[in-house]
């Protein structure tokens, strides 16, 4: 896609006006920015120079941490911080995450796109449009604010310390967003389709599993990824709704770890990347999807 | 089908935010019976200086941050909106610190910001050899820095978008009226942009309510209470001296303030959306 405009720029930019100039075109009189893209560069240090050094730190013993320039390689590469870090109940603790995560957005996206499916179908209803208005201002509330009524409402149900007390509020926590990026979606679905499935026939749950679910696929992978994330590395909920180590989801095992391993420093580095590591590798698969939906999302 | 969800956000998104307000005239230690107290919490916690305090290095952080996260924001947006492949590939590498936990962001930070062992000394370079996290206006600094490394990718990204979607026309007719590259970026893009701004200015500022991870991990609120912000300051009085009622206060200052802020910006954002929608 990116070929070919370098050299097509100047001349359709002298050449007659194209009519229609789509926003596919923005690019070509882009170029060139020469402060952007230095710009681009320096950011492209600030951003890996830290994560170089998580990563080759993590390979050293503690000798060569103190000794050696923070950036040189580690004279012998060792995994001992690795094996440090997984004997400290790591796949547990990624395990916690695991089930929470999941546990989370596979119901939080599906009574999302059900919920943003209404609002779109039956748009001009007052009780729907209010329903949207709600999980609009939940957008604009900080509801860790809400976490104290949150312990109490766990306490009372008697799901203190289980990873079900992390996974219900997460979920309500993830409407709004969802419902949002969802609803955008769905609206551009022609009505045109969903007229013609039900002068066939159909039913909603029909046009809702046969039309609305194949052509808004991407943004559910976006939601779920964008959801996923907030999960998995979500720490104010662990924090205050678990106590038993057995519980512990990864954000709140990696704080304890440094508590305990804080002069350690190439572990306490090894279990960053550890813990990262999964999220990295899911991103190298998804990362299209991610993107692509993130500024279809926002940028309406 | 709207019932599940909304059924879901009522129980923990409503209910709680009610229940905060109705907790803030109570007395709870957070085990024991909760106990009606009356406006007492309230007197309390506002004739507490630490509130005010608090409110301040909230809005130090949250101004800070939005004033540097804006402008780089826009200006690798811009950058990327460009189709090249490598700019792609960039986009792909910025991303990676909003994979990362805000407590695995702040663990490493303090390791590398460390006055004996971290990079300064290590590189013997003596401007980064600080006790960063030592001294109030460092530590704030350093807030303001990590937060920047981790969101500005975000926010690039959302640019990217919305740069991609103004019509090249208007470029067009702008180098033909012979206005170089910085005057369009300031007279084309800038002002085509509003709408995306407000946008990315709500989630940052909003956003800027909730940054309890990083700083919790990072500092715990200190030196002294240089970094106590409000979030902070409603789980330091809650869960650390168990009185539920003065922090559930803070909690309504919190919800107070994300609705207000949510609520200017729209209005900032009203009247130029008309406008915008025309010129896309």
């Amino acid at each position: 896609m990116a070929s070919g405009t370098t050299t097509a720029t100047r001349s359709t930019s002298t050449a007659t006006r194209p009519a229609r100039g789509g926003p596919v075109r923005a690019h070509k009189l882009l170029q060139l920015n020469w402060f952007g893209g230095a710009a681009g560069w320096v950011w492209l240090g600030i951003v890996l120079i830290p994560l170089y050094w998580i990563v080759v730190t993590s390979f050293k013993d503690q000798g060569d941490y103190f000794t050696q320039n923070p950036f040189a390689l580690p004279t012998a590469p060792t995994a001992e911080n690795y094996r440090l870090v997984i004997e400290s109940d790591f796949p547990r603790y990624f395990a916690n995450s695991v089930i929470v995560t999941a546990g989370t957005i596979i119901p939080a996206v599906a009574i999302s796109f059900m919920a943003a499916y209404a609002i779109i179908r039956g748009a001009g209803s007052r009780f729907l449009a209010g329903v949207n208005g709600l999980f609009l201002m939940g957008l604009a509330i900080p509801l860790q604010a809400t976490i104290i009524p949150v312990y109490l409402l766990i306490i009372r149900m008697h799901l203190y310390d289980s990873l079900l007390a992390l996974i219900l509020p997460s979920v309500a926590f993830s409407i709004p967003l969802s419902v949002l990026v969802l609803t955008n979606f769905i609206r551009d679905v022609p009505k045109e389709l969903f007229e013609s499935m039900r002068v066939d026939g159909a039913t909603e749950w029909d046009m809702l599993r046969k039309l609305a679910l194949p052509l808004t696929r991407p943004a559910l992978v976006t939601v779920s990824i964008y959801n996923g994330l907030a999960v998995w590395n979500g720490f104010l909920l662990p924090l205050i709704l678990t106590q038993s180590p057995d519980k512990r989801t990864l954000p709140l095992a990696l704080w304890t770890f440094q508590g305990q391993y804080s002069v350690n420093v190439p572990a306490v580095l090894a279990s960053v990347v550890l813990t990262t590591l999964p999220i990295v590798l899911l991103y190298a698969i998804g990362r299209r999807q991610l993107l692509s939906g993130l500024t279809a999302g926002f940028s309406r | 089908m709207v019932l599940p969800a909304l059924v879901m956000f009522v129980v923990f998104g409503v209910v709680p935010l009610v229940g905060v307000l109705a907790l803030s005239f109570t007395e709870w230690d957070g085990l024991g019976p909760i106990h009606p107290a009356g406006l007492s919490n309230w007197r309390s916690v506002l004739s507490d200086p630490t509130l005010l305090h608090s409110i301040l290095v909230t809005f130090e952080i949250m101004i800070l941050s939005w004033a540097v996260q804006t402008p780089i924001s826009l200006l690798l947006g811009t950058f990327l909106a460009g189709r090249q492949r490598y700019r792609a590939f960039l986009a792909v590498l910025y991303f990676i610190p909003l994979l990362l936990s805000s407590a695995a962001i702040a663990i490493t930070y303090k390791a590398l910001l460390d006055p004996n062992f971290g990079l300064g000394p290590g590189l013997h370079l003596d401007f980064l050899t600080q006790d960063w996290l030592g001294q109030s206006n460092l530590a704030v600094g350093v807030v303001v820095f990590i937060v920047s490394w981790q969101f500005i990718p975000f926010h690039s990204l959302i640019y990217q978008g919305g740069v991609r979607q103004i019509p090249t026309t208007m470029y067009e007719a702008a180098s033909i009226d012979g206005a170089g590259r910085v005057r369009q970026f300031f007279s084309i893009t800038v002002p085509q942009l509003k709408y995306t701004i407000i946008t990315s200015s709500t989630l940052m500022v909003v956003g800027s309510l909730t940054f309890f991870d990083l700083i919790f991990v990072l500092t715990a609120g200190g030196p002294g209470d240089a970094t106590r912000v409000l979030a902070l300051d409603m789980y330091k009085r809650g869960f650390m001296s168990n009185q539920m009622g003065p922090a559930s206060v803070i909690a309504v200052f919190l919800v107070l303030l994300g609705l207000a802020l949510a609520l200017l910006l729209r209005r900032l954002g009203g009247s130029t959306t008309a406008s915008q929608q025309e010129g896309a």
